[in-house]
């Protein structure tokens, strides 16, 4: 569905991602681990149009979106959920919602309520805070509403852009079921993660990231039992 | 206050009805056409306001350059009706239309520019729009200006006193208020706001910023055009000197003071900044030092205005800092 070849990108003379080749197939949960720096967030940001890339090719269901611009790529159907949530902290819940449909044009009315109530019920806490300003909700409900909004544009694949990041322990196990979920209603997910051992337990592959290039790669489970992996990112 | 808040809610309906009732039969209660000119006055900086909340409020941009679109539509006005006989509400509608184009124009750098750089340009744009009109004898008449505008005629129905021009103010006040909740509760408003909320957040969800942001200063310099032209045949006579800096200052402090982001502010904005300036008259020039600490009050106390919400995201720092999540983040990372 998704084929990234080659993908480098440069913030001014530093070189973020050297040379990035992965690919996701329809209705699989694929994940992308690293460290800090390693050119998770660039790769999501290079596949949604929102950082210029200066070499290889991305293509989304068999056509070329390298070089397309952030609104079209949307439209295709890849919605990205960025990293630190960034909800629109003083429109309510409802209005965050409905703008995360904006990037749909094809959506009806009849559609539009269809996935509201869809919404309400992977995430039934944010029927209750409906008309709470964004801005007032817990980090949880807070990321659980920017995952929410991603969907509300009915997308064919949705990028997760470290969907645990400072939540408790708790919250984090609560989001990753959401996950497996959005899958199971045959969305394709594309997730990063720091907390590989999460990520890697839903994901059906992963790829490891250093320095801008894979490292690895293969399918949770081979991931999981590498020894590398296991000493770097699990803490075994 | 929160009981306030709700009847108001419940009642919408009918505290419009009732403020709309008010403001026709008001000027009709024997006032001397002074008063009546000073109820023109907030009329007009009602809508005047009103647009650049649509730009500021809505979108987040900051324009300092709201003189300018009004000055546009203005010397529009004033040079087509001194020179031709021609009706004035096409005129006034072309010189909405002129006014979005000079906003368009001064627009396409904020697909670049952010912040106090933007509004550096919108200042430079106003300013350079005022010289022009100063300096284009031919055209402008100088600093002379343009006397003897001709009074707008409507199916034989002459506006030649201040009491039908207040009418005429009302009317495009509500016509603009109505265009505009029709547009922020719309899909383009949406986009708007979520620009204003989040730039980043806004471009993943598939806004066109850049679309997004020139069609919000092109609407809010058409009004500004609008309310321009009617402005140039309600004194009849314009010159540059009107259109200011201070001009463009005094429209914002209005939004400001009521409350950006909110269609009831700049209404309530207007009214207690013209009113002041009534008000105050007799200390002079010394009213300018009364604005300067209103609105240092206001940003003391009140940063969101006067009809914002309190869970503005102007109101203050502790929703700003739960949407970053820093203050979350801490706690959890071992």
């Amino acid at each position: 569905m998704l084929k990234i070849e080659n993908l480098k990108v440069n913030y001014g003379y530093i070189q973020a991602l050297e040379d990035i080749s992965f690919q996701v197939k329809e209705k699989e949960i694929v994940t992308l681990i690293g460290s800090n720096g390693a050119g998770k967030s660039t790769t999501l940001m290079a596949i949604s149009g929102l950082v210029d890339k200066t070499g290889g090719k991305i293509t989304f269901d068999g056509q070329d979106i390298t070089h397309m611009r952030p609104e079209r790529i949307v439209h295709l159907g890849i919605a990205h959920v960025p990293e630190g949530r960034r909800i629109f902290p003083s429109l309510t819940v409802y209005e965050n919602l409905l703008t995360g449909t904006m990037g749909n044009r094809k959506l009806t009315k009849q559609r539009q309520k269809e996935l509201l109530e869809e919404q309400y019920e992977l995430f039934p806490r944010l029927r209750e805070r409906l008309n709470q300003v964004g801005g007032s909700l817990s980090g949880g409900e807070q990321q659980m509403l920017a995952v929410a909004r991603g969907l509300m544009m009915d997308p064919k694949m949705i990028m997760l852009d470290e969907p645990s990041l400072g939540l408790a322990p708790i919250v984090v196990e609560e989001i990753f079921n959401m996950i497996v979920r959005i899958r199971d209603m045959g969305k394709t997910v594309l997730l990063i993660e720091q907390n590989a051992s999460m990520a890697l337990a839903i994901a059906d592959r992963g790829y490891v990231l250093v320095n801008g290039n894979v490292h690895l790669s293969g399918s949770s489970k081979e991931l999981l039992s590498n020894e590398e992996v296991k000493k770097a990112y699990l803490g075994a | 206050m929160n009981r306030l808040k709700e009847y108001v809610k419940k009642n919408q309906k009918m505290i419009l009805i009732l403020i709309l009732a008010f403001a026709v039969v008001f000027p009709l209660l024997g006032f001397e056409k002074s008063t009546i000119r000073i109820f023109c006055r907030i009329l007009m900086y009602m809508t005047l306001a009103g647009s650049l909340n649509i730009t500021n409020g809505y979108s987040g941009q900051t324009s300092l350059g709201h003189a300018g679109f009004f000055c546009v539509g203005a010397y529009t006005a004033a040079i087509i009706t001194t020179r031709f006989e021609v009706s004035f509400w096409p005129i006034m509608i072309l010189a909405g239309i002129f006014a979005a184009v000079v906003g368009l124009i001064i627009s396409v750098p904020t697909i670049r520019l952010k912040g106090i750089y933007l509004s550096i340009i919108t200042l430079g744009a106003s300013e350079v729009i005022r010289i022009l009109a100063l300096n284009w004898q031919s055209l402008t008449g100088g600093s002379f200006g343009i006397k003897g505008i001709p009074r707008p005629v409507f199916f034989g129905f002459e506006f030649d006193s201040p009491l039908k021009f207040y009418y005429l103010f009302l009317g495009i006040a509500l016509i603009f208020l109505f265009v505009s909740h029709r547009v922020i509760n719309s899909r383009v408003g949406r986009s708007w706001m979520s620009i204003r909320e989040n730039e980043l957040a806004a471009k993943s969800l598939g806004v066109e910023c850049s679309a997004a942001k020139m069609m919000n200063f092109a609407f809010g310099a058409f009004w500004a055009g609008i309310i321009g032209a009617v402005y140039a045949v309600y004194v009849q006579y314009i010159d540059s000197a009107v259109f200011t800096l201070d001009e463009g200052f005094n429209i914002m402090s209005m939004v400001i003071i009521g409350g950006q982001g909110t269609l009831v502010g700049p209404l309530v904005g207007s009214v207690v900044v013209n009113g002041l300036t009534e008000v105050l008259r007799p200390i002079g020039v010394w009213r300018f030092v009364m604005y300067a600490a209103l609105i240092i009050v206001m940003m003391w106390f009140r940063p969101q205005g006067l009809m914002g919400a309190s869970n503005s995201i102007l109101a203050g720092g502790k929703v700003k800092m739960k949407a970053t999540g820093k203050a979350k983040r801490k706690e959890t990372t071992p």
